[in-house]
C-alpha cells in the first residue's frame, strides 16, 4: 500500500536499477579481463535486453493489472517503436552499406527502388526518430483504443482483436514491397549519434540508457498509479459497470491509459534495437505478445515492481534454458502458465508477500474479484 | 542393233511393272523417293521427304523418324536404304525387314535444320492418318500449335474420314486456326473460322482471335472481335464460380475448425488457446492409423479415414476433457486466466508432439476414392476439397441435432444459458462441463483428421488455424451454431474474393482490419445471446 508516489517498493527497485546502471557498465569497462569480477562483452547488451523486456512489462502491467484490459498485442507496440529506431540506424548507414548507395538503405537498392519512400523522410535526424517513437505506437493505440473501448470491446473479446491487430501487423511487415525491410528487416547498423554500435562504449551507454528509461518508467507508473488517475483505474478493473454508473467516463481513462501505455513499449522497443542489432516482423508475431503476459503474471501483476521481476526472471530462466536443454524450454514456459494462473495468481511478489506476512503458503485468491451478475 | 535390243528389253521391263500390282507400283514410287535419300543432297532429301509422307507406304513414319534421329543409312555399293529402329535392329526402309549388311559400307543421311522442320511437318501429318485414334488427337493439336499453311489440305482429307469425335473437334479447331489467318482465304471461311474458335471458348482461342491482323476483312475482324468479348465474358464468369468454390471450401474449413470452439466458448465462456492442438491431435492420430495399416493390413487403406474418425474424436475428446478437469475447472469465472492456462497447454502439448514424432511434417495419404477431381464446364473441383465440404455439413448437423435433441444437448444448452438455475434444476453442472469440452475437443479432432488431407500434418498445424478460429467465433457470436455457420463461410468467401484483386497477404489483413472495425459495431459478434446472465 503506498501514500505517496515513492514508497518503500519503489526505493527498493529504483536502488536496484540504478545500481546496475553503475556497477555492470563499471564491471564491464573499469574491470580487467582476468579478474573474476569482469562482465564479458556479450552479457551488457543482454541484461540490457532484460531491462528493455522489463519495461515493456511495466507497460501491459500498467493496462492490465491495474486496468483489467488484457492486451495480448502488445508485442506490435514494442516492434513499432523498435522499427522507429531502426529506421534512424538505417538511413545512418549511408554509403558504408552493401551497396554503397548514400541514401538508400541496401534493401531498397536490392528490390530496385528508385527514391526513398515518403515515410522515410526525416528519419535522419535523431529527434524525429525519437518522436516518432513515441508517436506512432501512440497514435495506433489512440485509434484502436478509442474504436474499441467506446464499443465497450472487454474481456476475452478485446484479447481477441488485440491479437488479430499483432498479426495483421506482422503480415503487413513481412512483405517485402512495404518498404521496411521485409522478412529480413532492417539489421546491419552501424553508427548511433555518430558512435559505432559495435563499441563497448556505447554498449554500456545504451545498458545505462535502458536502466534510466526503465527508472523512468516506474517512476511514471507509480505517479499515475498514486494519483487520482490510478484510483479511477484500479475502480474500473474491479468494477467497471458500478464505475461508469459513478459517472466516470470509462472509455476515456482506459484511453490513456492505453496509450501511455503503448508509449512506453515503443520506448522499449527503441531501446532493445540497437542492443539486438536487428529488428523484424517476427517481433510482431502474436506468441511474443502472450509471452510479456506472463511475464508480468510471473511476477505478481498489479504490482508494478512484480512485473520488472518476472520479465528479468522469466528471460534469464530462457536464456538459461535454450542454452542448457533447449528442448525442455517450452515445456518449462508451458508449465509456467499453467502453475502460475492455478496455484499462484498473484505471482511470485504475491507469494512472497503472503508468506511473509503470515509464514505459510496459502493458495491466494486472484487481485480481481469474480464479479457477481448484480455488477 | 544391242542398244535397240537393250531398249527393248528395258521397255518390256517397264511394261510388266507399270502391268504389277498397286503394291509393286507404289513400291515403285517409294523406291524413288528413298533413291533421292542415296543422292545425299539437302533438297533431295527435302523432296523425299515430302514424297514419303504422303505415299502412305507402312514403313514411312519409321522411315521418317528414324532420320531425324540420325539412323537412315544408305549403302554405298547397291545405294540400298536401311534404317535401325528404336531397338537397334537394322532394317530395309522399303520392306521394314531386318536385314543383313555390311555396317560398314553404310554412310548416314545428312540434315539440317530446314530440312528437319520438314521431317516434323511430315511426321506430324503422317499421324494425322495414323491408326491410332489416340495419335491423330495429337497430331491435331499439334497442327494446332503449329498452325502451319501447308498442311491445310490433310488436315481436310484427315477430316473427311474421321470416324471419333473427339478428335474431329480437334481437327475441326485446328482447321479453323490456320483459316483464320490465312490471308487469302475467302471472308465467309474465315468468319466461320472465327465461330469455331468462340465456341471452343477457351484463352488460347482467344489469344488467336486478337491475332488477327488490322487489314483484314471487316467481316472478320468484326467476327474475331465479337467472339474475343463472348470468350471473356465465358471465363469470367467461370472464374467467378472457381472462387466461389475455393471461398466454400476454405470456409467449410474454418467451420470445422471453428465450430468445437465456440461450443465451450459458448458454453463456459473459455477461449481455449489449446484449441488448435486438438485439431493437431486428431491428425497426429490420422497418422498413426495409416502407419499401422500401411505394416500390418494395407488392404484397409481406402478405409483408413474412416477407422481414423471415430479414434480421432475419442482421443481428442479425452484430452480436452482431461484438460477441463485437470487445469480450466479451477478456473471458473475468470476467462483471461484461462486463456493464459490453456496457452501454456497449448505450447506443452506441441513441444510432446514434437519431442514424440519430431519436429517434421509427416505424410498422411490420401484414399483412392478422394484423388482426382471433377470438371464441370470451365471448374475443377478438386475430390477431397469437395468431401471435406460434405464432411463439415454432415459434422455440423450431427452436431445440431445433438443439441436440440437429445437430453446432453438440452443439458448443454440449458447451463450454457444460466448456470446457477441449471444446477438448481438438478443439473450436475462439472459433469456437463467436461462433457462439453470434451465434445468440443473431439469435434476438433475431427477436423484435424480432414485437415490432414489439406494441410502439412506438423507440430505446428494447430498455430495455422488457431487465429482464425478465433476471428469466426468471435465474428459469428456464440449464440448458436448457425452463427459460426454463416461467419465460417462468409470469412471464407470474402478471403478468397479479395484474393485476385488485393493478394492473398494483403486480402487477409483487409479481412481482419474489417472484423476489427465489425467488431465496435456489434461486440458480441453476429449471432449474440442475449440476456443479464450473459454478460459475466
Amino acid at each position: 500500500m503506498s501514500r505517496g508516489v515513492i514508497d518503500r517498493t519503489t526505493l527498493v527497485v529504483l536502488a536496484l536499477v540504478l545500481g546496475a546502471a553503475v556497477v555492470v557498465p563499471a564491471l564491464n569497462l573499469a574491470v580487467s579481463a582476468a579478474s573474476p569480477f569482469h562482465l564479458s562483452d556479450h552479457l551488457v547488451p543482454l541484461i540490457g535486453k532484460y531491462l528493455c523486456f522489463a519495461l515493456l512489462a511495466l507497460a501491459v502491467d500498467l493496462v492490465w493489472g491495474f486496468c483489467g484490459i488484457l492486451s495480448l498485442g502488445h508485442g506490435a507496440f514494442f516492434a513499432l517503436g523498435g522499427y522507429a529506431m531502426g529506421m534512424y540506424l538505417m538511413r545512418q548507414i549511408g554509403s558504408r552499406g552493401v551497396y554503397a548507395h548514400p541514401v538508400l538503405p541496401d534493401f531498397m537498392v536490392f528490390l530496385n527502388w528508385k527514391e526513398l519512400p515518403w515515410f522515410w523522410h526525416g528519419f535522419d535526424r535523431f529527434w524525429f526518430a525519437a518522436v516518432m517513437v513515441l508517436f506512432v505506437p501512440g497514435l495506433l493505440a489512440a485509434v484502436f483504443g478509442w474504436f474499441a473501448f467506446r464499443s465497450r470491446v472487454t474481456g476475452v473479446y478485446l484479447s481477441i482483436i488485440t491479437q488479430a491487430l499483432t498479426f495483421a501487423l506482422m503480415l503487413a511487415f513481412f512483405r517485402n514491397d512495404m518498404g521496411f525491410g521485409g522478412n529480413n528487416g532492417l539489421t546491419d547498423f552501424k553508427d548511433i549519434l555518430g558512435f559505432s554500435v559495435q563499441a563497448r562504449s556505447t554498449r554500456a551507454a545504451l545498458f545505462v540508457a535502458s536502466a534510466l528509461a526503465l527508472a523512468a518508467g516506474y517512476l511514471l507508473c507509480r505517479f499515475i498509479i498514486a494519483s487520482k488517475l490510478g484510483k479511477v483505474l484500479v475502480a474500473i478493473r474491479d468494477a467497471e459497470s458500478r464505475t461508469r454508473f459513478l459517472g466516470y467516463r470509462v472509455e476515456n481513462f482506459k484511453l490513456v491509459a492505453f496509450t501511455v501505455s503503448a508509449m512506453l513499449a515503443g520506448v522499449a522497443g527503441a531501446l532493445y534495437v540497437p542492443q539486438v542489432g536487428i529488428i523484424n516482423p517476427g517481433e510482431f508475431a502474436p506468441a511474443n505478445s502472450i509471452e510479456v503476459v506472463i511475464w508480468v503474471a510471473v511476477g505478481g501483476r498489479g504490482t508494478l515492481a512484480g512485473a520488472v521481476l518476472g520479465a528479468l526472471a522469466v528471460n534469464a530462466g530462457k536464456t538459461w534454458f535454450t542454452g542448457a536443454i533447449p528442448e525442455l524450454w517450452l515445456f518449462a514456459l508451458g508449465g509456467l502458465f499453467v502453475v502460475i494462473t492455478l496455484l499462484l495468481p498473484n505471482g511470485i511478489l504475491g507469494l512472497a508477500s503472503e508468506v511473509f506476512r503470515t509464514g505459510r503458503w496459502r493458495r491466494s485468491t486472484p487481485v480481481r474479484p469474480v464479479p457477481s451478475p448484480a455488477e | 542393233m544391242k542398244t535397240l535390243r537393250l531398249h527393248l528389253v528395258a521397255a518390256l521391263v517397264v511394261a510388266l511393272t507399270a502391268l504389277g500390282l498397286c503394291d509393286a507400283a507404289r513400291a515403285d514410287a517409294v523406291d524413288h523417293s528413298l533413291a533421292r535419300f542415296a543422292a545425299d543432297t539437302f533438297d533431295q532429301t527435302q523432296k523425299a521427304i515430302e514424297e514419303i509422307a504422303v505415299s502412305g507406304h507402312p514403313t514411312a513414319e519409321d522411315v521418317l523418324s528414324a532420320l531425324a534421329a540420325g539412323r537412315l543409312f544408305v549403302h554405298t555399293a547397291d545405294k540400298a536404304v536401311l534404317y535401325r529402329d528404336a531397338v537397334g535392329v537394322l532394317r530395309s526402309a522399303r520392306s521394314g525387314e531386318p536385314a543383313e549388311v555390311d555396317t560398314q559400307a553404310l554412310k548416314p543421311v545428312r540434315v539440317n535444320n530446314r530440312v528437319r522442320r520438314s521431317i516434323e511437318a511430315a511426321v506430324g501429318s503422317l499421324t494425322l492418318l495414323s491408326a491410332d485414334p489416340e495419335k491423330r488427337r495429337q497430331a491435331a493439336l499439334a497442327v494446332l500449335k503449329s498452325r502451319d499453311a501447308a498442311q491445310l489440305p490433310l488436315l481436310e482429307t484427315a477430316l473427311a474420314r474421321e470416324s471419333d469425335a473427339a478428335t474431329r473437334a480437334s481437327l475441326a479447331i485446328a482447321r479453323a486456326a490456320i483459316l483464320l489467318l490465312k490471308a487469302d482465304a475467302p471472308d465467309t471461311d474465315r468468319v466461320r473460322a472465327a465461330k469455331d474458335l468462340t465456341s471452343r471458348g477457351d484463352q488460347e482461342s482467344a489469344a488467336l482471335l486478337r491475332s488477327v491482323p488490322p487489314d483484314a476483312p471487316e467481316s472478320v475482324r468484326s467476327a474475331a472481335a465479337a467472339g474475343v468479348t463472348k470468350i471473356e465474358h465465358r471465363l469470367a464468369f467461370w472464374a467467378y464460380l472457381q472462387n466461389m468454390a475455393y471461398g466454400l471450401s476454405l470456409g467449410s474449413v474454418l467451420l470445422l475448425a471453428a465450430v468445437g470452439l465456440a461450443i465451450t466458448f459458448g458454453q463456459m465462456g473459455v477461449i481455449n488457446m489449446a484449441h488448435g492442438e486438438m485439431v493437431m491431435l486428431g491428425a497426429y492420430t490420422t497418422f498413426l492409423v495409416q502407419d499401422v495399416i500401411r505394416t500390418r493390413a494395407p488392404g484397409l487403406f481406402d478405409v483408413s479415414l474412416f477407422i481414423a474418425m471415430p479414434l480421432a474424436f475419442l482421443v481428442a475428446g479425452g484430452v480436452g476433457a482431461a484438460i477441463e478437469r485437470g487445469v480450466i475447472r479451477f478456473l471458473y469465472g475468470r476467462p483471461l486466466e484461462t486463456l493464459l492456462a490453456t496457452w501454456g497447454l497449448s505450447l506443452i502439448l506441441q513441444q510432446t508432439v514434437r519431442s514424440l514424432f519430431g519436429p517434421t511434417n509427416r505424410e498422411v495419404g490420401t484414399p483412392s476414392f478422394m484423388s482426382g477431381a471433377l470438371e464441370i464446364g470451365g471448374l475443377s473441383l478438386t475430390y477431397n476439397r469437395v468431401a471435406i465440404v460434405l464432411f463439415a455439413v454432415a459434422v455440423f448437423a450431427v452436431l445440431l441435432l445433438v443439441l436440440r435433441r437429445t437430453p446432453l444437448g438440452l443439458q448443454v444448452r440449458a447451463v450454457t444459458q444460466n448456470r446457477r438455475m441449471a444446477a438448481a434444476m438438478g443439473i450436475r453442472t462439472d459433469r456437463i462441463d467436461a462433457l462439453t469440452f470434451g465434445l468440443g475437443s473431439g469435434v476438433a479432432g475431427l477436423a484435424g483428421v480432414a485437415l490432414s488431407q489439406i494441410d502439412n500434418v506438423s507440430p505446428n498445424l494447430g498455430q495455422s488455424y488457431i487465429i482464425d478460429s478465433f476471428l469466426v467465433v468471435v465474428f459469428g457470436g456464440v449464440g448458436n451454431l448457425w452463427g459460426t455457420l454463416v461467419g465460417a463461410l462468409s470469412l471464407g468467401i470474402a478471403n478468397k474474393f479479395l484474393e485476385p484483386f488485393a493478394g492473398a497477404v494483403l486480402g487477409k489483413i483487409l479481412l481482419l482490419v474489417a472484423i476489427i472495425l465489425f467488431i465496435q459495431k456489434r461486440p458480441r459478434g453476429l449471432f449474440a445471446l442475449k440476456g443479464r446472465a450473459v454478460e459475466a
